[in-house]
């Protein structure tokens, strides 16, 4: 056994509203530059839809990830070593910029200084690419909320796998939104393809990174990346992809899409799984069963020898002990309701879907039925096989068993807490048919649902003893991780010792105890040290006056000095 | 210089002979192409590996990509190991090797032509590829076009010259001269004189080459020594620790990281 750890993503997709903050602020960490203006490291598809690029999960055309080849052994579906070298000067199957889309930007310009005329200027679209006028046909989510899906529905290939019938139905009846990351894999093929060896996993927690420095640009990780998350940026011709925001975990932060994420509906944790079975499992022959090799990989962190194993492997304490928190470990196996994304590319996603309910419950409330009961819902997912077969097809290859339990313990656990909600006497035969307990039943309600921000992020920050290794805490003070003596306080030898905190550091502390207390200006509980610039003018904070002899002013300042309201 | 050299019609000449001019063009200038090349990478690799790269244009335009590259690096790979043979195989060897001058030479003109074809055709599509779609124009710097001049010129005079001498004059021996010079170049013991009595267009091919091997180091064209050869042979997955060393230089003496 050989022990690592993974961070991971398990995304909520009946929380997700669509909004594309996650696309937004991501683009603007990461993509806002020349040459890559048409990537989208993270990106909402809107399902049945084509996605991003156009029919990127049709691998006949785009070759990406792994197969088995005759001999039962895992190859790269778009040709091994030798026919990467020999096809080295024109990549066959690089998707050209279309099927992404031409980005564009608009003549501005012309709105000021048009000259005066009858007509109100027009600021006429241009492409960043030729820089001539065009017309703008597509872009990354050009299908969003099925706008077109009459025109261009019968382009999805999820609905290509099933049958004609179901296809029409589905089209009219159910839509979801599916945000997408790099899926940072166990088995990334998107590195195995890359002939310069730049694209690595990294050894401490499997994010999958591009080395620009050994990038030499030949494109064959755009190929080999089923999920077509790696891009090419065409003015540095550099490969580039999600960084799973790796300075920003590194110190304990979440990625910025999941910060800003406004349905709350992404999860961070860590992992633990065997490296030595990665293969194995990867080569599973059938498609179907890839679900549940993949969960097989992955190592309990509660197992003592697992544990010992970890420790042995080099994996911090409190790594591990992130692992046993992780939200995203307990979504996958503790609760079972998290499915990755397309297994059978067989490259071991690491980015994880709980699926949506709420096709089910919409179709169940439409025919007037009570949509929080459990046996009409137990029923109707039964009875729904459409939204089932689709969601199988991406999430199971195809096996509706896994999908159907899942939404089923989403269902019950919906008419469960529905009993609490309303003060009845809950129901214990409710979990029971999914084969839950009643706690275990509320905790995961509790994580879908409640978890604040600490328990939907669990993230052990950078290493303490690896501090001045690492980007940010570079120059950081090594007692200054959280809770040490240098942490939200003075240092060892006075208030501005061991230098100046990384911005993001005290950023994320700051906006942590703002979001955990109940005071916006000062947390009640933290010793106290009046930062200006986190201050908003709301309320005085303790510590911003010096107390005032005589006065018992004091009191007022523990009551936490925080939102005053104005009086009348 | 004045080591004696032997000719093919046993006559002996010094290099210093050869005059000024064919001194310069013939010693001091592959002299200095040459540590250009080879400081100019050292430095590019050292302080340029973000643009070490191949800078593809495929994302633009596929189609035209598609015939052109493979047809021109598949033929300047060709002419690139028929060069190696030509120049750094010594006569004797081949002729000890069973390989009469005829065979040798029919065989060498025949497939140089064909590649040289190659080579020159693939880059006539690349370049009016280049000309035409308008990204792939926009995308082209200056660098690229003088890369692009010399590169070419360095074909077709490469080209024209093995037509000429063999096809259209009936034949010309340059494994007598120019390899010898060549090699001489790397014995430290260059000899101009052979040189000099070159055909013009072999000279001119030479020269265009010299000045193709001092730009390289500054051009798109450093992929070539970065060809991923490394790839037959590694582990499909890379598994790499997090670098502790921040950019990508080592820090100076007495600015290291402590603790």
């Amino acid at each position: 056994m050989r022990v690592m750890a993974q961070m991971a993503m398990v995304m909520n997709l009946d929380k997700c509203i669509g909004c594309h903050t996650c696309s937004v602020t991501c683009k603007q960490a990461w993509t806002n530059r020349t040459g890559v203006e048409y990537v989208w490291f993270n990106n909402v598809e809107t399902r049945p839809g084509q996605g991003y690029p156009r029919r990127y999960e049709d691998q006949g055309t785009w070759r990406g990830g792994w197969e088995l080849n005759k001999r039962g052994r895992l190859s790269l579906k778009a040709g091994g070593r030798f026919k990467k070298l020999i096809t080295i000067f024109s990549n066959p199957v690089l998707p050209s910029l279309d099927d992404y889309y031409q980005p564009w930007t608009y003549d501005y310009e012309t709105l000021t200084n048009a000259p005066l005329q009858d007509h109100t200027p027009v600021a006429r679209p241009k492409s960043l690419i030729t820089g001539k006028d065009m017309k703008i046909s597509w872009s990354a989510n050009w299908d969003d909320d099925l706008g077109g899906s009459a025109l261009h529905g019968d382009q999805d290939v999820v609905l290509g796998e099933i049958s004609e019938k179901i296809k029409l139905e589905f089209e009219q009846t159910f839509m979801f939104y599916l945000p997408r990351i790099c899926e940072h894999c166990l088995n990334p093929s998107c590195a195995a393809s890359c002939p310069s060896g730049a694209i690595y996993k990294r050894s401490e927690d499997g994010i999958v990174l591009v080395d620009q420095d050994r990038c030499r640009g030949w494109r064959m990780c755009v190929t080999g990346c089923p999920y077509k998350k790696v891009y090419f940026n065409h003015r540095t011709g550099k490969a580039e992809k999600c960084t799973f925001c790796f300075p920003r975990v590194e110190v304990g932060l979440p990625t910025v899409c999941s910060e800003t994420c406004v349905g709350r509906l992404r999860y961070i944790g860590l992992v633990l799984y065997d490296a030595d079975k990665v293969l194995e499992a990867a080569s599973t022959p059938n498609d179907t069963d890839l679900y549940e090799a993949q969960r097989s990989v992955l190592l309990d962190p509660d197992d003592p020898h697992v544990i010992a194993e970890a420790e042995r492997a080099g994996i911090p304490r409190d790594w591990i002990e992130a692992a046993q928190r992780s939200p995203v470990h307990a979504l996958i196996n503790k609760y079972k309701v998290a499915l990755p994304l397309h297994p059978e590319y067989r490259t071991m996603p690491m980015v994880w879907y709980v699926p949506p309910l709420s096709p089910v419950v919409d179709a169940v409330r439409d025919t007037g039925q009570d949509a929080e009961d459990h046996r009409n819902l137990f029923a109707a997912v039964d009875a729904l096989r459409i939204p089932v077969s689709y969601l199988a097809e991406l999430f199971t290859a195809g096996d509706p068993a896994p999908v159907d339990a899942v939404l089923r313990r989403l269902a019950a656990m919906r008419s469960y807490m529905r009993d609490i909600n309303l003060g009845r006497e809950p129901d214990a035969a409710i979990p029971e048919q999914v084969g839950m307990g009643e706690e275990q039943m509320y905790d995961m309600y509790r994580l879908l649902a409640l978890a604040k921000y600490d328990e939907r992020y669990v993230i052990p920050p950078a290493h303490a003893e690896q501090a001045h290794n690492l980007e940010e805490l570079a120059t950081e003070c090594s007692l200054d991780y959280e809770g040490g003596p240098g942490m939200g306080g003075s240092g060892p030898f006075g208030e501005a010792s061991g230098g100046a905190a990384p911005v993001a550091v005290e950023n994320f502390h700051a906006l942590r105890d703002r979001q955990r207390s109940d005071t916006s200006a000062a947390p009640v509980d933290k010793e106290t040290r009046v930062n200006l610039l986190n201050w908003d003018g709301k309320g005085a904070p303790p510590g911003l006056f010096p107390p005032q002899a005589g006065t018992p002013g004091d009191d007022k300042a523990v009551d936490g000095g925080g939102e005053v309201e104005p009086k009348p | 210089m004045t080591v004696p050299t032997t000719w093919p019609d046993g006559t002996t000449t010094m290099a210093a002979d050869a005059g000024t001019g064919a001194i310069v063009l013939w010693v001091v200038l592959p002299y200095i192409s040459l540590a250009v090349f080879v400081l100019g990478h050292i430095w590019r690799y050292r302080y340029d590996k973000f643009g070490w790269t191949t800078r593809s244009s495929e994302l633009y335009e596929k189609r035209l990509l598609r015939i052109g590259s493979p047809l021109f690096h598949f033929g300047i790979l060709v002419v690139l190991i028929g060069h190696v043979i030509g120049l750094l195989i010594p006569d004797s060897w081949t002729g000890a090797a069973g390989i009469t001058e005829t065979q040798y030479h029919v065989v060498a003109v025949t497939l140089g032509t064909v590649a040289g074809v190659c080579t020159l055709g693939g880059i006539a599509i690349l370049i009016y590829r280049r000309r035409t779609v308008g990204p792939v124009f926009s995308a082209t710097t200056r660098n690229d076009k003088v890369m692009y001049v010399s590169l070419t010129l360095t074909i077709a005079l490469g080209l024209a010259a093995t037509v000429d001498a063999n096809i259209v004059e009936g034949g010309y021996n340059y494994r007598e001269t120019i390899s010898p010079w060549f090699r001489s170049i790397f014995y430290v013991q260059p000899d101009p004189g052979l040189m000099s009595a070159a055909p013009v267009l072999y000279k001119l091919h030479a020269l265009s080459a010299l000045v193709l091997f001092a730009l390289w180091p500054f051009t798109r064209l450093v992929h070539m020594l970065t060809a991923p050869l490394g790839y037959l042979t590694r582990p499909y997955i890379v598994y790499r620790s997090r670098d502790p060393r921040l950019g990508n230089r080592p820090p100076r003496r007495g600015w290291e990281r402590v603790g």
